[in-house]
């Protein structure tokens, strides 16, 4: 049943960044380019994932426990360190480079380009670097 | 202004929402990218990477089936008609350098956009907030300097 519930999380997900356009790293580009043609696209995106949730987490906190799991487990750390700041400032250089966060990245890999498997492949490195960064 | 690009965007939006609120309600767990693969990848936890994995296909084949429905319900912004993905916007050269920075700096500040932009801002959690501030002007900066700096106003 685990199983079913993440393939399910993980179809939604894939379907809403294939319809909301975000598997396009022109359109991605296109909202973080202030000064050309602006393209509103991710901040209708955001907002309707941020509201969704915002609205859908409290739901589900009040039933008291997941349905698959004993508890929920949310992030405890409160600290503000600038391995947090610094963390987010490479990744924001990274996606302004390319328009490509981790998720459409990964969800875009039917569109088989060899740029993109390079992205992805650095990607997975750069993840296994960061934890020996420990 | 492109009222139906918007709408597609608000569409979907709601629908990665609608994501992460089934994760959290079965499993209870944060819907991140960048922290449910690099898990699976590399720490592999027991009894804890199959729904992961799941995770991992599910997602490739969202964009699968608006393809297989004839890409109608895609939106990509200058492709042909029907295109559900759109093109990697540089060479190898440059997606390597920017997979690296993603990769190190999700891994380092511990979420992406949707650990931190979705899930993050919507349990209004203040690291995620400084987060998503943070990675999104860094962004906004390197496209100003690569199109209007370096790319010389192209």
């Amino acid at each position: 049943m685990k199983a079913l519930a993440g393939y399910v999380a993980g179809l939604l997900f894939g379907l809403g960044l294939a319809i909301s356009g975000m598997t396009d790293p022109a359109r991605v580009l296109g909202f973080l380019d202030l000064a050309g043609a602006w393209d509103p696209t991710l901040m209708f995106v955001l907002g309707g994932a941020v509201v969704t949730t915002f609205i859908g987490y409290r739901l589900a906190w009040a039933r008291g426990r997941p349905l698959f799991e004993a508890s929920f487990q949310l992030p405890t750390r409160r600290d503000l360190d600038a391995r947090l700041l610094g963390g987010a400032a490479l990744f924001g250089i990274g996606w302004g480079l390319s328009g490509y966060c981790p998720g459409p990245a990964v969800a875009s890999i039917a569109g088989l380009s060899l740029p993109l498997v390079a992205m992805l492949g650095a990607m997975v490195a750069g993840w296994y670097l960061a934890r020996r960064m420990g | 202004m492109d009222w139906m690009a918007s709408l597609q965007g608000l569409v979907g939006g709601v629908l990665i929402g609608l994501s992460a609120v089934w994760l959290m309600a079965t499993m209870g767990r944060i819907a991140g990218i960048s922290g449910i693969l690099s898990s699976l990848i590399w720490a592999r936890p027991k009894g804890d990477s199959a729904w992961r994995l799941t995770f991992l296909l599910g997602l490739i084949s969202g964009p699968l089936l608006v393809m297989a429905l004839g890409g109608g319900l895609g939106n990509v912004a200058a492709g042909a008609p029907g295109a559900v993905i759109g093109e990697p916007a540089g060479g190898v050269a440059l997606m390597l350098l920017a997979g690296l920075l993603v990769g190190v700096g999700t891994g380092l500040g511990s979420g992406c956009t949707s650990g931190h932009g979705v899930c993050g801002l919507a349990r209004l959690s203040p690291r995620s907030l400084l987060a998503t501030l943070t990675f999104l002007i860094a962004a906004i900066v390197t496209v100003y300097m690569v199109r209007h700096v370096i790319g010389g106003g192209a």
